[in-house]
């Protein structure tokens, strides 16, 4: 048997993987100042627009599926 | 130099001969098909050629464009990696029907005239549909049922609206139409079945998860996108597209979001995906067509390399639902860090080929104006990152360790798995090469800061989203059920249809046995034997008088059973019989 990857097991690193990502969010939203602009809508040239609403939209989605799952929602057998 | 024979006819061909080999040589065999497809592929000159005369029409077999050339690279590519992860597969009914339906798909590509289209449309269907029944599984045979049916009516409505189109406009050739008539609505609905465009896009999601392990893999790949091909070459600039296209984009990332079964989520990310072509194909501009077949170009490559990361796992472990798997990384690496390529791929993350391809659709959406349509790609970007960028990798190979240990699959599905991940990431290093084969001259910088920085932010903080929603536990949890769509109507409404069906005429039936073949008959036989009392006790019956003649009969029957017998018919009957057989064979044959 060989040897298995636990990297993510230790607590410690999964921090430090977060760290990491929280510090690329940051790094993008100050890039974005510095980024020289073409937009064709008023508001994709907004600093920072693209962050927002990916937010935005992330959260949308779940919210809005947690609300599709009661209507839609069956047991894996309900075909059967 | 024009080759003899069309790259169609090589895979179809081919197919045949699978069966008789054995060992190293078929796999071979089955390696060189694609590879030689592809060697006359690029050896064919733009033109019309192969053409055969049929019943006064001409069957042309290489239409030959940029347009349907991309498509036979992809489809013939495709193919050979398709074949190389299913190499060790011992299954012929599995091997000759994906080489059928790669053909098919190669045939649709290159046909030149409406007819010849729908015969490869129909072998595209069925040969994809023995992949799914290969499984041999009660659910596969179910799925494959529906998916048949389904595709049965895709193809008569296809047929339907050619034979009206021919009628209406006296040609056979297979190019722009355009909504107008009933003819070219009906081809509309064909191709738009195929392309999975909603509500006609349940069979998808119903059937490639029930597919093989290896079978999933070309169907990714092969039928959704030879219709994109179909619609970019009929109707191309239809508004409708867009406004189909971008709901197609949305209305899938919920049902992934809420998914279990991986190749369930990824078949409708798959959906999803395609609605960004027929977007692309509605706005119908030069940059918008250019990015609708490169991103179905590069589409099925991270789409079939998803399939065969998620099929990997289902091979090696037989499990592939979220709620059974996770924390595979630790003896999956390889397979774990495929998935990722194809799950950035999809992503459309900087450096991953979905990034060169969609943004062209994305752009062409936004030259043309159109915020609201150009608002929701971007949602479905964002939320295609959520389900299929971050959901497929994290609760198969992260998330909560489900205590499986396994091993890599073997070396030819790593191989395969391989090959296509380097082309999603070089393909996006490298654009130059796929700009230059697309329809239209490429004037298009993917790269430039904004572009990247905007997706980069688009994408990391959705996964924010993900990572504080997932931390709260407010996002949906895995569960073991599954979700209502659009196939609910025909898998309840044929149920329905059924019942329905099975009261009244089995009523009917029940009704005319009663009568005819039981209560008249007995009472003729009653009547010839017994007249008067029969005849009395009728009179009796009818007018109610005399209940004293009803015992007197009733006393009867006891004393004069009815007369049975165990032959079907009697002497005189079968005499006749003979005889009039003997007076046919003697009209029919001597007279």
């Amino acid at each position: 048997m060989k040897k298995e990857l636990k990297i993510f097991d230790k607590p410690e690193n999964v921090k430090k993987f977060l760290g990491l990502f929280y510090a690329s969010l940051v790094v993008l939203l100050i890039v974005d100042f510095f980024v020289h602009k073409h937009a064709e809508f008023p508001w994709e040239g907004a600093t920072d627009f693209f962050a927002v609403y990916g937010f935005i939209s992330c959260v949308a989605l779940i919210f809005i599926a947690k609300v599709l799952r009661l209507f839609v929602k069956r047991d894996e057998e309900y075909y059967d | 130099m024009i080759s003899s024979i069309p790259p169609a006819a090589i895979f179809i061909g081919g197919a045949l001969f699978v069966p008789f080999l054995r060992g190293k040589l078929k796999s071979a065999f089955m390696l060189f098909l694609p590879v030689l497809a592809f060697a006359i592929l690029v050896n064919m000159p733009e033109g019309k050629y192969w053409i055969v005369k049929f019943l006064g029409n001409d069957l042309i077999f290489g239409r030959v464009d940029r347009l349907s050339m991309v498509f036979g690279y992809i489809f013939t590519i495709i193919s050979f990696i398709g074949i190389l992860f299913a190499l060790k597969v011992e299954d012929d009914l599995q091997h000759v029907s994906a080489l059928m339906y790669a053909g098919g798909a190669l045939g649709i590509t290159f046909s030149g005239d409406f007819l010849s289209l729908y015969v490869f449309w129909e072998l595209l269907a069925i040969s994809s549909t023995f992949l799914i029944l290969a499984r041999r599984t009660k659910a596969s045979q179910g799925a494959a049922f529906r998916y048949v049916l389904v595709h049965v009516f895709g193809g008569l409505c296809l047929l339907a609206g050619i034979m009206i189109y021919i009628h209406d406009s006296g040609t056979t050739e297979f190019s722009y139409i355009g909504l107008s008539g009933i003819g070219s609505w009906l081809i509309f609905i064909g191709v738009a079945l195929n392309a999975a465009i909603p509500p006609l896009h349940p069979w998808l999601q119903d059937a490639y998860p029930e597919a093989t392990v290896t079978g999933a893999v070309f169907m990714s790949a092969l039928t959704t996108k030879s219709a994109v091909y179909v619609m970019a070459r009929t109707f191309p600039g239809t508004e409708l597209l867009i406004w189909v296209g971008a709901f197609m984009t949305a209305m899938p990332i919920f049902y992934a979001v809420l998914e279990n079964d991986i190749r369930r989520v990824l078949a409708y990310s798959l959906i999803n995906q395609v609605g960004f072509m027929m977007c692309g194909i509605g706005i119908g501009t030069a940059l918008a067509i250019n990015g609708t077949v490169s991103h179905a170009f590069c589409h099925i490559l991270y789409k079939a390399l998803l399939f065969m990361s998620a099929g990997s796992v289902l091979h090696m472990t037989g499990k592939i639902r979220c709620t059974d798997l996770g924390g595979l990384y630790k003896t999956m690496p390889l397979t774990c860090l495929f998935c990722m390529i194809g799950a950035a791929s999809i992503s459309a993350f900087p450096l991953f080929s979905g990034f060169v391809s969609k943004s062209m659709i994305i752009s062409a959406a936004a030259y043309g104006k159109l915020t609201v349509v150009w608002l929701i790609l971007q949602f479905a970007s964002a939320g295609v990152f959520h389900h299929a960028g971050i959901k497929v990798p994290f609760f198969t190979f992260f998330g909560h360790d489900s205590g499986i240990r396994t091993k890599e699959p073997p070396l030819n599905m790593l191989l395969a798995m391989g090959i296509a991940a380097f082309l999603c990431v070089a393909i996006a290093i490298f654009p130059g090469p796929l700009y230059n084969i697309l329809p239209y001259p490429v004037d298009y910088v993917p790269y430039t800061g904004a572009h990247v920085v905007g997706q980069l932010q688009l994408l990391m903080f959705g996964a924010l989203a993900f990572c504080l929603l997932i931390l709260s536990g407010y996002y949906p949890a895995e569960m073991r059920a599954m979700n209502l769509d659009t196939d609910w109507f025909y898998r309840k409404g044929g149920r329905l249809f059924y019942y329905v069906a099975s009261m009244i005429l089995n009523g009917i039936n029940a009704l005319s046995d009663r009568a005819i073949a039981r209560a008249i008959p007995v009472w003729l036989g009653r009547l010839s034997r017994t007249p008067i009392s029969s005849l009395v006790t009728l009179y009796v019956k009818a007018t109610g008088k005399g209940p004293a003649a009803v015992v007197a009969v009733e006393g009867e029957r006891e004393t004069r059973p009815e007369a049975t017998s165990l032959a079907p018919m009697g002497a005189a009957v079968f005499l006749s019989l003979v005889f009039l057989f003997s007076l046919f064979v003697v009209f029919a044959f001597v007279a």
